[in-house]
């Protein structure tokens, strides 16, 4: 058989391209970045991005901790992440290949290093609060103008939810920051961890369990948007994206956000390399890339969450830079509370107690 | 010729040890053990070049803590009888429906009988999702159901059908019907249509002669079609989280929060194992019984 070496050569160069073409596996939350990032990432750096999206940080949790997820980047929030690092789920960032370290914002940095210290491993994507979503129009219908739009007595008192149960009241499903919000309520420690104190949210939630549609963490940005509930307790960013949408849509909702006058809980998002990542040096170049100052506020400017990048400040819309719902004044950042992760013992109770909760049983 | 029947037999077997028997074994495995914060989160795990100590030293540390804890909490006995009683009843439902489907595909004219096939067959060209989903579509308060309902004057203000256990028989049904049309128009095509026209031959009614000559005749189908709704409608996770409320108490549901919230899997796994014995005790003693009625008419 006669043959040229020319095209073989040529053929042999482009499997061997095939096989050593980079590419990066992303495992984040849903609704939370400008997908035009994702585009921008690959052209900038050649690198092909598999970009997959969860709802809740258990899901995540059970993929990190059964090994051999195939990512190279996950997202998981404070808590969370300082367990699966205790479980030796993701290996130590290498600060030589990040030299946009330096663009994070140290007030930030010293919060989430109670959950990874020195930050070793892992970088701030997002931070936010969990507050309470509600439509202007709908909520002052059924409570009057004088409604407290901001105060967790909007979900937390009978009075008021009894009223709101025809229009409609989504819960997180997350135990993690719905329990630490009803003790908050009653005026105990929200980050408690003795089970007597955490049974009192029980006794929170069933005076208003009757009046809540469901329990869920992702559904209510578009049953805000689009008016099939009135209230929603959720994640900042997420009502303010339904928010946009019910604008654009032009249907005449009016969502807005706010931070409980008595307080609310404050979390952080946090980007880390899974220990097994097949590709962690392009991981490395996506974390790199995300904390670029105009990446950064690109993201920012779309999904409405605050930053833990201070360079990008400089290029996030002043809108948002000003909101304090967002970015909140020192006022309200003094009445927002973390909390710690549960062992093992305490998470079963909180567990349990939030399916009785669902459920009734 | 020893070697054809060795691998007659063999063939079943080894489908059954490595996709039923060795993940089964793995289970049950983990849920002897205990809770950890690792990867795998439990412990032990089985190191086999340990040598025989370690080995040995994994098996001292099973133990059946995990089942005795079920038993401490009202929550797992609740969502097995929860569960139980939604698969019966949406299995009744389903063939209540799918009997007279089935029956009316058997009857029909030849030249249509591909047609109807082909449509009972046509949703699972789109996935099981999107039409779960769809429902949420169809059932949600502003959904075309109310929708079309309210234009029609029927009710006055929109009814609550979605996240209810309403919405999950509802999703349950339409899902698995075309599981027990397909094994009842089997029998139904294969029956002799003349023991019908003996039995009014000699007197019977129609409703008799169906009573009395096609109902026992499609039992089989019956039986295999209630089987195939019944099976999957009892670890059901997909569509009671999609339709069903926050009250609607699933066993597939509870062993998902295992999984995820409490990150407990030994206590999953024997959440599992319990739900695989409920399913299998009854499925083979109905069989001896089979086999005895069997030996019984012979």
């Amino acid at each position: 058989m006669k043959m040229t070496w020319l095209p073989m050569a040529a053929a042999l160069a482009a499997v061997a391209g095939a096989t050593t073409a980079e590419e990066v596996r992303v495992y984040n939350w849903s609704d939370y970045i400008d997908e035009e990032l994702l585009t921008k990432f690959e052209e900038e750096t050649g690198i092909d991005l598999i970009y997959d999206v969860f709802d809740s940080n258990e899901l995540l949790e059970t993929k990190m901790l059964a090994g051999g997820s195939g990512y190279d980047v996950v997202v998981p929030s404070g808590t969370f992440l300082q367990r699966q690092i205790e479980a030796g789920a993701f290996q130590p960032l290498d600060p030589a290949k990040l030299p946009n370290l330096g663009n994070m914002w140290d007030v930030i940095e010293e919060r989430t290093e109670q959950y990874d210290p020195d930050n070793a491993y892992s970088v701030n994507y997002m931070w936010g609060t969990t507050g309470i979503g509600y439509n202007i129009g709908m909520v002052q219908e059924a409570l009057g103008e004088d409604a407290p739009l901001n105060s967790w007595s909007l979900v937390f008192d009978p009075a008021n939810m009894e009223k709101l149960a025809d229009c409609g009241v989504y819960f997180l499903d997350a135990p993690a920051e719905m329990i630490p919000a009803a003790l908050l309520y009653i005026g105990e420690d929200p980050d408690s961890h003795d089970p007597d104190v955490i049974a009192k949210a029980e006794e929170v939630y069933a005076a208003v369990r009757p009046y809540i549609r469901k329990f869920h963490s992702s559904e209510y940005i578009n049953a805000l948007a689009n008016g099939e509930i009135c209230v929603a307790v959720g994640w900042s960013g997420d009502v303010f994206q339904a928010q946009y949408a019910a604008s654009e849509a032009e249907n005449g909702h009016e969502i807005d956000y706010s931070i409980p006058v008595e307080g609310a809980q404050m979390w952080f998002d946090q980007m880390a390399i899974p220990v097994d990542a097949p590709n962690p040096d392009a991981a490395h170049v996506f974390i790199n890339f995300i904390m670029d100052a105009q990446n950064s506020a690109a993201a920012t400017n779309y999904v409405w969450y605050a930053s833990g990048n201070e360079a990008a400040q400089e290029f996030i819309d002043a809108e948002i830079l000003e909101y304090p719902a967002v970015y909140p004044d020192a006022e309200t950042l003094g009445k927002l509370f973390t909390t710690t992760p549960y062992d093992a013992g305490v998470q079963r109770v909180v567990t349990r107690l939030w399916t009785r909760i669902k459920s009734g049983t | 010729m020893n070697l054809r029947r060795f691998s007659l037999i063999g063939v079943p077997y080894l489908w059954l040890v490595l996709f039923f028997l060795a993940p089964f074994l793995i289970v049950l495995k983990i849920s002897l053990s205990d809770y950890a914060v690792s990867i795998p989160p439990y412990t032990p795990t089985l190191d086999v070049f340990g040598g025989w100590a370690s080995i040995s030293d994994f098996f001292s540390k099973l133990d059946f803590d995990t089942f005795k804890f079920l038993t401490t909490d009202d929550l797992y006995w609740k969502a097995y009888l929860s569960s139980l009683q939604i698969a019966v009843v949406a299995t009744l439902i389903t063939l209540s429906v799918g009997f007279p489907i089935a029956y009316g595909m058997a009857r029909a004219p030849e030249e249509w009988r591909a047609t109807l096939m082909m449509l009972v067959i046509l949703p699972f060209w789109t996935s099981f999702l999107i039409r779960v989903y769809s429902w949420m579509g169809i059932l949600g308060k502003e959904g075309f159901l109310n929708g079309a309902l309210l234009w029609l004057g029927i009710i006055d203000d929109p009814l609550t059908i979605l996240n209810t256990n309403v919405a999950v028989y509802i999703g349950i049904v339409y899902t698995y019907l075309p599981f027990m049309i397909l094994p009842i128009y089997a029998t139904l095509d294969k029956l002799d249509v003349s023991l019908l026209e003996a039995a009014e031959d000699l007197g019977c009614t129609r409703t008799s002669a169906f009573w009395l000559v096609t109902a026992p005749m499609s039992r089989p189908g019956i039986i295999a079609g209630c089987f195939l709704v019944f099976i999957p409608a009892l670890g059901e996770f997909v569509i009671p989280s999609l339709l069903g409320g926050s009250g609607t108490l699933m066993i597939g549901k509870v062993l998902w929060e295992e999984f995820s919230s409490n990150r407990d899997w030994p206590v999953a796994s024997a959440v599992a194992i319990i739900l695989l014995l409920i399913l299998i005790i009854p499925i083979i003693l109905f069989q001896k019984n089979q086999e005895r009625q069997a030996e019984a008419d012979q």
